[in-house]
Parts: structure tokens; sequence; C-alpha cells
């Protein structure tokens, strides 16, 4: 049995629950996601949609995410502590758009594809520090979307599952800014 | 869906527009670049030419149907509604952002798109 079918046959909720809480993965978003995406689909339709349309769009954001990482490892510019660390980025951001496309599938929606090519400011990047500044400024706007997505699904487990994202993106800006030597974490509070 | 976005877009009290300061609004623009850039087209639409525009009208950029038909001309007054509370101002929207509830957070926000709008990164051709 596959987790998705795990998670999706009803008659398994008991065993689901058990499941989570003996494997560790009581605060996984993707678990959360998902599973607040089958109950989602039984709230109703418009709110379905309202959040397969929320999720779509931070799914476009994160596949642009991905490929902008591509853009700094491919750059040559990058020292190989960086050049890891970047590649271990990416793939977090994999597994937030992976979840985010399952998500919106199970709530009947279709999954924005990646775009055939992005444009980032390629010209403007000439040293590992542009990088990382191109970088931390993404990772800082993710974080802000994550925040003002979290309030309006219709289905709050989706918004737990985004917070877990949020906070996930606010650790990568904060290592950026660090390796930038940047103040980490310059705030109480994020906006 | 159409008639309900312009039905709720003109039945709402326009809230107050303050005065705006730019750095401000500089910092406060750092919020949209997850999805936003002044002069190319992201997961959002580009900001460079905004003002002046109709809502859903940048070629080569998909839009919801909702913003295709919102009947919105970007300017001042219909930011500071659009950004109080995208959702509301727009249902079915596909920014899905909660919004900016500061009257001066977005005045700042707003005067910095201006300020940009007629910047280098705008206006060369």
């Amino acid at each position: 049995m596959s987790f998705m079918s795990f998670v999706h046959d009803p008659h398994t909720q008991l065993a689901r629950r058990a499941f989570i809480g003996q494997s560790g993965l009581l605060l996984s978003g993707a678990a959360i996601a998902l599973m607040a995406g089958r109950d989602a689909l039984a709230k109703g339709h418009e709110a379905g949609a309202s959040d397969a349309r929320i999720l779509n769009t931070a799914l476009g954001a994160e596949l642009e995410a991905v490929a902008a990482y591509q853009v700094g490892a491919e750059s040559g510019l990058l020292e190989k502590s960086v050049l890891d660390l970047a590649v271990v980025f990416q793939g977090h951001h994999k597994e937030h758009a992976d979840l985010l496309a399952k998500t919106i599938q199970t709530l009947g929606g279709k999954p924005v594809e990646p775009k055939d090519k992005y444009m980032f400011p390629v010209d403007t990047l000439k040293t590992q520090a542009d990088v990382l500044a191109f970088a931390a400024m993404l990772e800082k706007g993710a974080v802000s979307a994550y925040l003002g997505a979290v309030p309006v699904f219709d289905n709050r487990d989706l918004s737990k599952a985004a917070a877990s994202i949020l906070g996930d993106e606010a650790m990568h800006w904060a290592v950026l800014r660090h390796a930038l030597g940047q103040d980490p974490v310059p705030s109480a509070f994020v906006a | 869906m159409e008639g309900g976005c312009a039905l709720v877009w003109l039945s709402a009290t326009p809230p107050a527009l303050a005065d705006g300061d730019v750095l401000r609004g500089e910092g406060i623009y750092t919020r949209c670049l997850a999805c936003h850039a002044l002069n190319y087209n992201r997961t959002g639409p580009k900001h460079c030419g905004l003002f002046g525009r109709p809502a859903g009208s940048v070629p080569d950029f998909v839009y919801s149907e909702a913003m295709k038909h919102s009947d919105i001309v970007w300017n001042e007054e219909s930011l500071n509604q659009f950004l109080t509370a995208p959702l509301t101002a727009v249902p079915g929207t596909s920014m899905g952002y909660a919004g900016i509830p500061d009257a001066q957070e977005r005045a700042d926000l707003i005067v910095y798109l201006k300020k940009a709008n007629d910047s280098a990164v705008c206006t060369k051709k």
C-alpha cells in the first residue's frame, strides 16, 4: 500500500493516525497537506477550488525557486560548501513542489507545470555574494508569501502545512544571510 | 463569478490612502519578491507599467478569469483597495495572499511602486 492510498483510505484513518504518530511524521508538512486535501474535498467544491488556486500559485513560485537554485549551482561562482548548501535548499523546494502538486491533485485541481524558461537577473550575478543575495531575496519573499497564504486557506490543515513550509524557507533565508555576513535573524517577526 | 467579482469591487468602500514613504515602501516590496518583479513576469505579472493599466492585461501572462474580468484599472486608489484584501477585492484571483491591512504600509508600497515605475528599470527601452 502506498502512502497516498494509505492516507486516502477512510477505513484506515485510525491506523493512519497511529502510523503517523509512531513514525515521527506528526509534524510532517507532507502528511498534513495530503490529509488536508482529502478533508477539503469533503467540505465542498468551492472551498477546495479556492485552496487549490492558492496552492497552485505557491507551486509556481516553488518551481521557479528550483530553477533559480539551478542557475546558481551552474553559475560556477559558488565554492564547494556553498554549492552543497544550494543543492540541499533546492532539494527542499523540490519537495515542497512535489507536495503542493499532489495536494492540488487531491483537491481536484491541475498543478501548474514548470515553465520552459524562467527569467532571472543573471547579468547582475557576478560573484558568490550576488548569487547568495539573490537567493536570500527569493527566500525572504517566499516567507512573506506563505505568511500571506496561511490565513486564507479554507482548510486550516493546509494553513498548518503552509506554515511548515514557511519555517523551512525562513531557515534558508537565515542561513543565506549568515553566509553573506549579515545578521541571520534581523528581527523578532517576519512580515 | 465575473458579475459577482465586479459587484464586490464596486460595492466596497475604498479605504483612505495615507501619505507614503518610498524607502519604507521599497522594504515592503521585498514581501512581493517571491512572485513579482518590476520588469519581467514571474508567478505574478511585472509591475513596470502598472499605473493606468487595466487589470489582467499584461501580454504573455496567464491571469485568472476573475482578474481578467475585474474591470479594474490600476491606480493609487484601486491598488489601495486591492492590496487591503486581494481575495475579497477580486474573489478568484490567483494572488492567494491575505493582504496588507496596515494603511500606512499600503501607502508606502504604492508610492514606491510609482517611483519604481519612473525609474530606469521600467523606462529603459
